[in-house]
């Protein structure tokens, strides 16, 4: 069954499971409400969105105010849609109704979804992880370039998708395949083995595996 | 950060002799060895302990049949079913890296006398 939560990403730590070590990423997920249920025949296609933070009512807009009202929740800093098999899978999930991370359960497979730490304008070296010229040998001011991005002649062009410096981080991303270590329900934090993209404190939305 | 603390607390043992670095210990360690489990004694003095929480580790080094031998265990293990205290060394810095140039002799360090 598809089912997915909202959370913030407070860190990395160490979690003794069996004796074993493991590193962990401690996230605070939810509690998230549905607000909004998508189904074919009123969006053509099925989902459910759902909300996590709630937010006081001054900050929000009158169109988003409305959207809340709809269905009866009191407003949330972000939503996430996430998407449905078919029209039956939304039948498990009412407007309004809560997800907590009592949802997901120790031993589950999830991929977590997040905005990855923005390292600006980054050369070759960083964002492709390409080796640089030599260090001597005659190298002049070249250390850190790319070198040859091409041929002469023919093509007389540079091949688009060429890998160059550029924007580095701050872009969405999603790591899939991590595994659920523990569930702290009292406190709403999930431990997911191994890292998880962005900072801490950043948002990140945990799907469940299908 | 805080909320880490928090949720590491847990994780964290309370029945933990003091100790820090210059002390000599011996750790009693339970491995697992072709099916069995035994307990392995560790004896050694303390060259450094490291990071907080839950996640704190410290590093033991003994010189056996002359080769120095370091080895590093998690504070809060469940493996370490025992750390004895043998003595308190006098030392006056926290990372005893100095004593890997060391042998013999020079690789002493000062006893505090018992309290």
């Amino acid at each position: 069954m598809a089912k997915g939560i909202i959370g913030k990403k407070l860190g990395m730590s160490q979690i003794y499971v069996n004796e074993q070590m493991i590193p962990v990423t401690l996230i605070e997920a939810g509690p998230c409400v549905v607000t909004q249920v998508k189904t074919d025949v009123t969006d053509g296609y099925s989902a459910v969105q759902i909300g996590y933070d709630e937010l006081p009512e001054r900050k929000i807009n009158k169109p988003m105010k409305g959207h809340f009202e709809k269905s009866g929740v009191t407003p949330r800093r972000h939503l996430v849609e996430l998407r449905l098999q078919d029209d039956e899978a939304t039948a498990s999930f009412e407007l309004g109704s809560e997800i907590t991370v009592e949802a997901f359960q120790a031993g589950e497979t999830v991929s977590v979804t997040g905005t990855s730490k923005g390292r600006g304008f980054s050369g070759v070296m960083k964002r492709h992880n390409f080796h640089g010229l030599g260090a001597s040998h005659g190298t002049h001011r070249a250390h850190r370039k790319p070198g040859s991005i091409g041929a002469s002649a023919t093509p007389s062009r540079v091949f688009p998708g060429k890998k160059m410096a550029g924007q580095y981080g701050n872009e969405r991303s999603t790591t899939v395949g991590l595994q659920v270590v523990r569930v702290d329900a009292e406190r709403n934090v999930l431990a997911i083995k191994g890292a998880v993209p962005g900072s801490s404190g950043g948002v990140v939305f945990i799907k469940a595996a299908e | 950060m805080e909320r880490i603390r928090q949720i590491e607390a847990e994780q964290i043992k309370e029945n933990l002799p003091r100790f820090g670095s210059g002390d000599t210990l011996e750790v009693h360690a339970r491995v697992v060895e072709g099916g069995r489990e035994r307990i392995q004694k560790f004896k050694g003095t303390v060259i450094k302990r490291q990071g907080e929480g839950a996640r704190e580790t410290f590093t033991i080094r003994k010189t056996s049949f002359g080769v120095g031998v370091e080895r590093c265990f998690p504070v809060n293990s469940d493996k370490i079913s025992e750390i004895s205290v043998l003595g308190r060394g006098k030392v006056r810095r926290s990372k005893l890296y100095y004593l890997r140039e060391r042998t013999g002799k020079q690789a002493r360090i000062k006893q505090k006398r018992e309290v």
